[in-house]
């Protein structure tokens, strides 16, 4: 019988969650690292016992924790994420010039074949890589190189938070900032360009098409159709069959195209689930109600999801990192809130359960089947 | 010099250490020497405490000693007596913050 562990980081720790491959009863396990953030905890997929962690502080900055038994025990590797060379200048609120600023890794993937492989995506912007389980760590600096100096923070913060790698491509990685947009490297990091055609961001913009700036708040992809991606956007829900090369909007009879998550079914290409919030001025569900919406058409067509969640006075909201699928046969969804609850669907969203309902502001959460 | 230093607790859990932590600190003893020392022994605090790189301490951390707030002392000054003679503790501390 599978087990399945759910990796949840939250405002003050990370919590882990385990069930049968029923996924009705949970245990939690936590707090790790209690009082910290974490931004992000994960594990390689050619070794689930390889998990990595995340852990930042408004007081002690930035610590990259390892395991190497599934989360038993803990070690600190490399925290050092030096930019490369002279880090020059992005844009600032006023329209000024700043200057490159670390402040915390919000993203880090594994690579699928090597364990000691990992990328981490961190504010400000700009993505690293180790090749050695994190004892050290190199910016892929070709990326700031695409009009780096004409990115800005949204309020959120200048973050690379989304790290897509092809499937079938070793040497093609996507990444998502806010907000600047979308990127796609062809030569495994070392050069970059914006993917960002199609987008449109009229009021958040002066120039509402333009090449970057756009908030990308995060990017899916079936590993069966890498061409294929799907992105929330700050408002939109939208779609490139072409690697990023142009995107169409897919909203459709959405409530609301704002949202901060976007994922893709493990078995169902066109299956994909977004979570709207009302605006980008009332980061809560529409009328109260929490609502997963789920396209069987690739976008366009969207069905709410209800069953079993709050369908009155809701008022939290889902982050980016928050939102994960599982590979089971009878597909898994999971959520977590900034309310401190973690919702689990184990048959692609029709009924949900709530496996822990009091946790910290839940900023991410990922899920492997052991 | 036996020095002690006191870390607040997400950095005592940090270092897996409980109270205070002894360290032989050769003289002079300062700011500097005593935290060279500390992220020598105990490396998962590299950069909680001061920048990895410029050495300048972190925003919301200070450092006090008896009674008396060195925080804005020069890395290289020297330490009171008390600290040096291992009497006192080196108090490395998080800023308040929040409300």
């Amino acid at each position: 019988m599978s087990t399945v562990r759910v990796l949840v980081g939250t405002r003050k720790g990370a919590f882990i969650l385990t069930a049968d491959q029923y996924r009705q009863n949970w245990t939690v396990d936590g707090p790790h690292f209690p009082g910290w953030e974490i931004y992000h905890i994960t594990s390689a997929p050619s070794d689930p016992k390889r998990l990595y962690a995340s852990q930042s502080s408004g007081w002690f900055g930035q610590v990259i924790q390892r395991s190497d038994d599934g989360g038993k025990t803990w070690e600190t590797v490399n925290n050092e994420f030096a930019y490369d060379g002279t880090p020059g200048t992005h844009q600032w609120y006023d329209g000024t010039q700043h200057p490159w600023e670390f402040k915390r890794v919000w993203h880090l993937q594994p690579s699928p074949t090597d364990p000691d492989s990992i990328y981490a995506g961190v504010e400000d912007a700009a993505l690293f890589h180790s090749k050695d389980g994190g004892k050290s760590w190199s910016e892929l600096s070709g990326l700031r190189e695409v009009k780096g100096n004409l990115w800005q923070p949204g309020a959120g913060g200048m973050c690379l938070h989304t790290i897509v790698l092809s499937p079938d491509n070793p040497d093609r990685i996507f990444v998502a900032i806010s907000a600047a947009g979308a990127f796609r490297s062809d030569d495994a990091g070392a050069s970059w360009r914006p993917i960002n055609q199609g987008l449109k961001s009229d009021y958040e913009l002066p120039d509402a098409e333009a090449e970057v700036g756009h908030c990308v708040h995060s990017i899916a992809m079936h590993p069966s159709r890498p061409n294929i991606l799907f992105m929330q956007k700050h408002w939109d829900v939208m779609r490139t069959d072409n690697g990023g090369d142009s995107w169409h909007e897919v909203s459709g009879n959405l409530p609301s195209d704002f949202g901060f998550p976007i994922a893709v079914h493990a078995h169902e290409p066109d299956t994909i689930y977004v979570v709207p919030i009302t605006s980008d001025s009332y980061h809560y569900p529409p009328d109260g109600k929490l609502r997963v919406y789920r396209s069987r058409s690739g976008g366009d067509q969207w069905d709410a999801l209800t069953d079993g969640l709050p369908q009155e006075n809701c008022y939290v909201n889902v982050l980016r990192n928050a939102f994960a699928i599982d590979s089971l046969e009878s597909c898994g969804v999971y959520f977590g809130t900034t309310g401190g609850q973690v919702y689990v669907s184990p048959d692609s969203g029709d009924h949900w359960v709530t496996a822990v309902h009091d946790l910290p502001p839940v900023l991410s959460i990922e899920v492997q089947i052991l | 010099m036996i020095i002690r230093v006191s870390l607040p607790t997400h950095l005592r859990t940090l270092a897996q250490v409980t109270g205070t932590i002894t360290l032989d600190v050769p003289e002079p003893v300062t700011q500097q020497a005593i935290l060279d020392l500390l992220e020598s022994a105990y490396p998962m605090l590299r950069g909680t405490i001061r920048d990895s790189t410029s050495k300048e301490r972190r925003p919301f951390i200070r450092f006090f000693a008896c009674g008396e707030d060195l925080s804005h002392q020069p890395p290289e000054s020297s330490l009171p007596g008390e600290v040096t003679s291992g009497i006192e503790p080196f108090r490395i501390i998080g800023a308040m913050a929040g409300g």
